[in-house]
């Protein structure tokens, strides 16, 4: 006798439905979260887009049209070197993308595997652990990339590696409480019981529970990440120039002409604004929705 | 009581073990030479520092382990942090002049997010779902977004344009002129307040929210107390628990935050020592400052765990 119960996967086409009744909720329930979510995926699309879109190129000096305020030709006005604010906060927003995405994925790996290592294996690994990660959030984050970016040297990968590692261990408390209540669930049990093996436990039961958690922290992370990396670039210490990136639109050369042409401090900022805020109150909807253990918490 | 201070006294070593070994590790992370990095950069150069004395003077020239002893022996038995490289200046010196002006900006700071975010925090929570609590509610997730170099930025341009002032940029230490020194200190406070506000203001109308709904909550309504009362003495004191604990958890952010508003202000605390000192690679300064930094931050969360006991009366320490 097999103690073996097959039970049915659910089919690609109900996970599809599922999808939708999601979204379907998401907006009936959190018209501003979902909002938040439209915007997110438009600052994606500018992104992945940007050289399409951009009317010029990110760094097409005109030297007849300096300074020039906002206008129909130039919606977000021109800088000191006679280049498009528009398209130059259009290619910023690449920037912000491809950093976003791959140093939050990247966190949410570290905070996943080591979340999962502490919760679930404890004992003194998980005691000097704690004690380790205790150690690494009592540093600012600012500090540990301004410090890891002047060994490094500043530069894309660099930044998105340092992000990456600081927000996943910083992010690992949250993982590892997930993995530390589902753990004690029947379930974990019975597969203990029947002689699963760790890895199988982890994989198969331990980590579809905690998705929940993990979908919430990648979203969290995204803009931590867009926010790390626009003040980096604000202290010059981020995606060198002459790329253009928002923090670093903000400072720089840029700083001495804004008393001239207001409009440089404006766009690069609201732009920034506008994404983090659309990503913040994204997150705090999917936080609601998905997982209410943590509504409220931040 | 003094128990559990020696113990959580005791916790701190094995955390401050950590710390060193993070920023000494993360220091020396450099692929390649720390030497040839800092000859080729800056010009810190042949005719200052010779390679040979430069590896001495960073204590390249011994294993790894024996310089990670030497270096915290050094701070813990003598309160030595090295010298600077450039000014050849003791970082330990460089660090008791600007700590007190990153605090004051600390605290200022503080005290500006508390003045915004408990009253618009109780407010919320005692008029749930009005307009007013709608509002300050939009405010605050809002403020979590403006990022505190932006709004740096603008108070510094439109200001000049609109009306020809500038906020002005010689630092003034607070015992030499302290008018002079608040009144420079002010607006770097409110912006770095502001935006430490946002989060504040969120937990306290949640935590008021949930204890307006408990049952002692109740009662003094029924004895006919007034709102005052009621929302001060039996409410807030108890919503305030969690809101202390996050004052704690936001002291990394209020500390990194103070590095970019101190470069924007040109205010020569931590933050800007921190700054210099990276752009000249000088070692020994950031070590000294993000060791510093982190253990003023592990003392700020001690701080905050041993005032639940003043706080809140059912907390015993054993």
């Amino acid at each position: 006798m097999t103690l073996a119960i097959d039970i049915p996967a659910p089919s690609a086409r109900a996970e599809r439905s599922g999808v939708i009744r999601f979204v379907a909720r998401l907006f009936r329930e959190k018209p501003l979260g979902a909002a938040g979510g439209v915007i997110f995926i438009l600052f994606l699309l500018c992104g992945i887009f940007a050289d399409v879109l951009a009317p010029y190129g990110m760094n097409q000096i005109s030297p007849r049209n300096r300074l020039l305020a906002p206008s129909w030709a130039y919606p977000f006005g021109t800088d000191n070197l006679g280049r498009d604010m528009l398209s130059r906060c259009l290619y910023g927003a690449q920037i912000s993308v491809i950093i976003a995405f791959t140093a939050a994925t990247l966190a949410t790996v570290v905070s996943v595997a080591v979340g999962i290592l502490t919760g679930y294996l404890g004992g003194k690994i998980d005691l000097v652990a704690q004690r380790f990660v205790d150690a690494w959030m009592s540093f600012p984050d600012l500090i540990i990339l301004l410090v890891v970016v002047s060994v490094l040297g500043p530069g894309l990968p660099q930044i998105i590696g340092t992000l990456g590692l600081l927000l996943g261990i910083a992010g690992s408390r949250i993982i590892r409480s997930a993995v530390v209540s589902v753990r004690e669930n029947m379930y974990v049990h019975a597969a203990q019981s029947i002689g699963a093996s760790t890895k199988r436990i982890l994989w198969r039961h331990i980590l579809p529970n905690i998705m929940p958690p993990i979908i919430v922290l990648f979203t969290t992370r995204v803009g931590t990440v867009i926010l790390a990396e626009s003040s980096l670039s604000f202290l010059g210490l981020g995606v060198p120039p002459p790329t253009p990136t928002w923090g670093g639109m903000l400072s720089g050369s840029g700083r001495t002409f804004m008393f001239q042409g207001p409009w440089l401090a404006l766009a690069p900022g609201l732009c920034l604004t506008v994404v983090v805020y659309a990503t913040n109150v994204f997150g705090d909807a999917l936080r609601d929705l998905l997982d209410p253990r943590m509504r409220g918490s931040r | 009581m003094q128990a559990y201070l020696a113990r959580r006294l005791l916790a701190l070593i094995p955390a401050l073990f950590f710390a060193s070994l993070i920023v000494f590790v993360t220091v020396r992370l450099v692929p390649g030479s720390i030497i040839d990095m800092m000859l080729s950069q800056n010009d810190v150069g042949a005719d200052k520092l010779s390679r040979d004395q430069l590896i001495s003077t960073l204590g390249l020239d011994r294993p790894m382990w024996q310089q990670y002893f030497y270096w915290i022996s050094g701070i813990l038995l003598h309160g030595d942090f090295g010298r600077s490289l450039w000014q050849n200046t003791p970082v330990a010196e460089l660090l008791a002049a600007r700590l007190p002006i990153t605090f004051q900006l600390g605290f200022m700071a503080l005290v500006v997010a508390l003045t915004i975010a408990l009253p618009i925090g109780i407010y919320s929570a005692i008029r749930q779902d009005t307009a007013g609590d709608y509002l300050t509610r939009s405010f605050s997730i809002l403020m979590l977004a403006v990022p505190s170099f932006w709004m740096g930025t603008m108070v510094m341009v439109f200001p000049s344009i609109w009306w020809g002032w500038s906020p002005q940029v010689n630092f003034v230490p607070f015992t030499v002129d302290p008018i002079q020194n608040l009144k420079q200190m002010i607006l770097p406070a409110l912006i770095l307040g502001t935006s430490l506000s946002a989060i504040t203001m969120r937990l306290t109308r949640t935590m008021m929210l949930e204890v307006l709904r408990q049952d002692y909550i109740r009662t003094a309504w029924a004895k006919g107390l007034s709102e005052p009362l009621v929302v001060v003495r039996h409410a807030l004191r108890n919503a305030l628990i969690p809101v202390v604990t996050l004052i704690g958890l936001q002291a990394p952010i209020l500390i990194g935050g103070a590095v970019i508003v101190e470069q924007i202000f040109v205010i020569p605390g931590m933050g800007l020592l921190l700054l210099d000192a990276i752009s000249q690679r000088d070692y020994p300064i950031i070590t000294g400052v993000s060791l510093v930094i982190g253990l003023s931050v592990m003392l700020i969360n001690l701080a905050v765990d041993l005032s639940y006991g003043l706080l809140d009366p059912k907390v015993r320490y054993r």
